[in-house]
């Protein structure tokens, strides 16, 4: 059975008193660990969806099934990386970022101190957990931001084009250590990108969505071992397809 | 070698120094050039040497450090009150659409309007003394905390405030562990300038309430006897007050803190 399910999902907006058509009808279904990435030019909607899946805006038709049940809302069950660095708590060092949503759920204080370098060590941090925001790069700021949504440990990632602000070379280093990460938690993950070779490294399945209103075009399951290697023709020719979609 | 380094360290010291007295220097110079050759009589304009030793006199037999005691704790007082009072409502106006909508109005107009403009009012509503000071000092130094804090509830970034209700976070928390600190940069700039008014704003009142002690008072009294070293020498101290309020006061705060998470730049 599907972690997450979407049903018939749509969206609709006004803006400037015209009504805007952000989804229509977007159905798929997330496995337990699997990893999906969706991929689409800007204005696909992908963002509004990542909204959705996370719970800070409500299907206007349609709905999201969690485990089964209908999701209302936000929860603790999802994390969220977003693409803005500022997404940190500057006033926070990277550890007691990391610990804040332990704090929220009550957790003593050696405890989440304890889970907050673990998870920092996993991104390959802990030498840096008394760091604050500003004097890490933007690579490491968007690392300390995967170990805080992994930190309380939903069952669910959501990922926001988080390294779409990063140049080329540490957008890479990132994307080989978010897929060792993905490995060592074993989380679902829905990864929203308009890089397609980005999400043919990272997917078990790339759902393509087009624009206006935003729509789901195609599913490609990207059957590729791990560690896949973008040099190689099979690589390419999913980014081919892939691209043949958008 | 390490000899060297120190004698270039100690070098570098007395340079900044230097620097740093060169502008008051070229006043005291100007200052001495007017008491010799300009218009007024020495007894209405002193020379250097004479406000220095008026000044050590005045320290010496106490009289200086009591009046400025009497006017940091009224000062103090004044500013604890504003300052609470500010952060509580521009933390409400900055939270609350219905205390927006009622208090902008309001404090766009009060805030422009100088303190001492409600002097004679404080005076007839709270007598003479230590009350109407203290509360015209707090009423004073309220408005710009209010406008700042606002601000800064205002400014504290929308992906903070989601980031940290996606893990979980309650309205309670979200003020306590995202807004206060998001908005503390906007605060202390708030406090920072609340505490100037109300240290200009006391001074001023200090001639009007009739307060028993005080440097404004001290001032406004030597008048009568044309004491205008005693009036400069006044008039110093405060300067030196409000500066180390802002040096060691503000500074220190924001060193330990906004500075530190990179939130403001020094």
């Amino acid at each position: 059975m599907d972690q997450i399910e979407l049903r018939a999902v749509s969206f609709e907006y006004t803006a400037n008193g015209r009504r805007v058509l952000a989804l229509s009808d977007v159905a798929f279904g997330v496995g337990v660990s699997e990893f999906v990435c969706v991929v689409g030019r800007s204005g696909c909607g992908k963002t509004t969806l990542l909204n959705i899946l996370a719970g800070f805006l409500t299907p206007t038709k349609g709905e999201v099934l969690m485990d089964g049940k209908t999701l209302h809302g936000r929860g603790l069950d999802r994390g969220v990386v977003f693409q803005d660095f500022a997404q940190l708590f500057p006033w926070r060092t990277a550890q007691r970022n990391v610990e804040f949503g332990l704090e929220m759920k009550g957790v003593p204080r050696d405890e989440r101190a304890a889970t907050a370098r673990r998870f920092l060590t996993l991104v390959g941090l802990d030498k840096f957990t008394g760091a604050y925001p500003h004097e890490l790069s933007g690579g490491m700021q968007q690392r300390v931001a995967i170990a805080r949504a992994l930190a309380y440990n939903p069952s669910v990632l959501l990922m926001d084009e988080p390294f779409a602000a990063l140049d080329a070379l540490t957008r890479e280093d990132m994307q080989r250590l978010l897929a060792d990460v993905w490995r060592e938690t074993k989380k679902t993950v829905v990864y929203v990108t308009h890089n397609v070779a980005e999400a043919v490294y990272l997917a078990d399945r790339i759902v393509i969505m087009t624009p206006h209103p935003g729509t789901v075009k195609s599913q490609i399951t990207v059957t590729l071992r791990r560690p896949r290697d973008p040099l190689s023709i099979e690589f390419l020719e999913y980014q081919k397809r892939v691209v043949a979609d958008l | 070698m390490f000899r060297a380094s120190a004698t270039l360290g100690l070098r570098r010291a007395a340079w900044g120094l230097a620097q740093l007295a060169f502008p008051f220097v070229v006043v005291a110079i100007a200052w001495e050039a007017f008491a010799i050759l300009g218009p007024f009589p020495p007894r209405l304009f002193p020379r250097l040497d004479v406000i220095g030793s008026t000044f050590v006199r005045l320290i010496a037999t106490g009289i200086l450090p009591l009046h400025a005691l009497d006017t940091i704790l009224r000062l103090a007082a004044g500013f604890a009150l504003g300052g609470v009072v500010g952060v509580v409502v521009g933390m409400l106006m900055g939270r609350h659409r219905w205390a927006e909508d009622l208090l902008v109005p309001v404090v766009s107009v009060g805030n422009p309007i100088p303190g001492l403009a409600y002097a004679p009012l404080f005076v007839l509503w709270f007598g003479l003394g230590n009350l109407p000071a203290v509360l015209l000092v707090g009423f004073s130094a309220t408005f710009p905390v209010i406008v700042n804090t606002w601000t800064g509830v205002k400014a504290v970034k929308d992906i903070w405030i989601r980031a940290a209700q996606v893990m979980g976070a309650a309205d309670r928390q979200l003020f306590r562990k995202v807004v206060l600190p998001g908005a503390l940069p906007y605060v202390l700039t708030g406090l920072r300038l609340g505490l100037a008014r109300a240290w200009r704003v006391l001074i001023a009142v200090e001639m009007l309430t009739s307060v028993s002690v005080g440097l404004g008072w001290l001032i406004f009294g030597a008048r009568e006897f044309m004491n205008t070293d005693v009036m400069l020498a006044g008039i110093a101290v405060i300067g030196i007050v409000g500066l180390a309020l802002e040096k060691l006061v503000f500074e220190r705060i924001e060193q330990f803190t906004v500075v530190r998470w990179g939130m403001m730049q020094r």
